[in-house]
């Protein structure tokens, strides 16, 4: 380790597994916890508190769907009450009357509201769930009346990649201050069905010019945030801002992970909270140190200029695409398989059912262990 | 579907704030003060530090940039131009209102 540690400034808390829809692409690993695995209020308000002391600055409240957990209102007002940011990553599907206003009382900074469709008839066959569309229209307009300010956040993928301009106008006229228009980032379900879920180039390029002739037209008005698509970039994603250098997060049974998608590293070893306080694992744990700052880099990472720019990009992406966690990220051009990542679109391309009958593996506890488990037909 | 919204331009009549989702705070940890906002956390240097922390809804700008002008003994007119520039950066990334 070359550089000093610096304290954390932002934590993702993964309150539950539990969530009313089953987007292919969740973000969540394949096997997901059940609600008896979870932690109790108290240890998530000690949690919180040992962030706080720690240097975290802003808390991002997610799941699975984190307003299943009952006691929301109280982890919001533990955060609020430490003088930590906190924002809200809901799927807006089932929050009971009153919830929301409640959220904003008990300190809530902050909401951020997924679409799966700008279409109706997207965002329900996308989540699996019939209503949901409407539900999340609901949901939008409580959360500004009880003056929450809003995100609204799009992961796009083949199937809505053309709904781009149609999600920058759902997001104006729902009052949103920010969207994030969020190219699907190939771990977990979406490892699991990137062959059912990768766009194609020509799709991309024309999604990059509306992004960026929409975010000028709407200086001043709407910011719009890009999360730019892996599989066709040039340079890596600085993913999560480098290894545990000022970010990590936390499973719902307490597992402290430097990222989503960590347990997918096979020699990584983590650690809960618990067993040892944050600070004693922001610092000390294997595996945090295991990618921290750039003494473990190979080459070509070694001896580039980018090194500190984007930190080798995504480890899970080096183990999922060159078997190697210590490898540059393909995704980037200096990597010696990048094309690999152009093979990898090719072939799912080649795989593409027609639109509207695509069987996606839909994120549900027990669905797959694997990846390459066959895909269920959808049911609809 | 039309924005509902229109961009704000910075006068010198314009009484800036920080919107709801914006604030700023002294961390203890650092011994900084960062100004959070939805996704990021800045870290303002001392100037931007004291044009934020006048941006409380009742100084118009013409104040803010005569106080600022009087505690860095600097010339109103080069004050100016930086508080305009700033506050319209911020505010065209919707963490100032005017």
């Amino acid at each position: 380790m070359s550089a000093p540690l610096l304290p954390p400034i932002g934590m993702l808390a993964e309150l539950t597994h539990r969530c009313p829809l089953q987007c292919p692409y969740c973000s969540n690993p394949l096997e997901l916890l059940k609600a008896n695995r979870e932690l109790d209020t108290q240890t998530w308000l000690d949690l919180f508190s040992q962030a706080a002391d720690l240097g975290v600055l802003q808390v991002h409240l997610s799941g699975g769907e984190p307003t299943l957990r009952r006691d929301l209102e109280q982890l919001i007002a533990g955060l609020s009450a430490r003088g930590v940011y906190t924002n809200l990553i809901t799927a807006g599907v089932g929050i009971a009357e009153g919830r929301i206003e409640a959220f904003a009382e008990a300190g809530l900074d902050h909401l951020q509201l997924s679409f799966q469709g700008a279409r109706p008839v997207t965002t329900d066959r996308i989540g699996n769930h019939r209503g949901s569309h409407e539900k999340k229209l609901e949901t939008a307009h409580r959360a500004r009346a009880a003056g929450l300010p809003l995100t609204i956040n799009a992961p796009v993928h083949r199937h809505n990649i053309e709904e781009v301009p149609e999600f920058i106008d759902l997001a104006l006229s729902l009052d949103a201050e920010r969207l994030e228009i969020a190219n699907v980032q190939y771990a977990g379900w979406a490892l699991a069905n990137r062959d059912r879920l990768m766009p194609d180039l020509a799709a991309v390029n024309r999604q990059a010019d509306i992004v960026a002739a929409a975010r000028e037209r709407l200086a001043g008005i709407m910011t719009i945030d890009f999360v730019t698509p892996d599989y066709f970039a040039i340079y890596p994603k600085p993913c999560m801002g480098g290894w545990a250098r000022d970010a990590f997060m936390v499973a719902p049974d307490g597992t402290v992970l430097p990222c989503h998608a960590a347990q997918t590293i096979p020699s990584l070893r983590f650690e809960r909270f618990g067993d040892r306080s944050l600070a004693e694992i922001w610092a000390d744990s294997p595996a945090f140190n295991a990618f921290r700052g750039t003494e473990w880099m190979q080459e070509p990472c070694r001896s580039c200029e980018r090194c500190e720019v984007d930190w080798g990009g995504c480890r899970c992406q080096a183990m999922a695409i060159a078997g190697d966690a210590a490898a540059t990220d393909p995704a980037c051009v200096k990597s010696p398989i990048h094309n690999r990542m152009a093979i990898l679109t090719d072939a799912a391309l080649a795989q593409a059912a027609p639109e509207g009958n695509e069987s996606f593996i839909f994120r549900r506890i027990g669905a797959t262990t694997r990846p390459d488990t066959p895909a269920e037909p959808a049911r609809r | 579907m039309m924005a509902l919204r229109e961009r704000a331009i910075v006068s010198l009549r314009s009484a800036p704030s920080l919107p709801r989702h914006v604030r700023i705070q002294y961390d203890p940890v650092r011994q900084a003060f960062a100004v959070l906002s939805p996704e990021k956390v800045f870290w303002p240097n001392e100037i931007s530090l004291d044009i934020l922390r006048r941006c409380d809804g009742q100084s118009s700008v013409e104040r803010i940039i005569a106080d600022l002008a009087a505690d860095y003994d600097a010339d109103p007119q080069d004050v100016a131009a930086d508080v305009v520039a700033f506050l319209q950066e911020w505010s065209d990334k919707l963490l100032v209102k005017l």
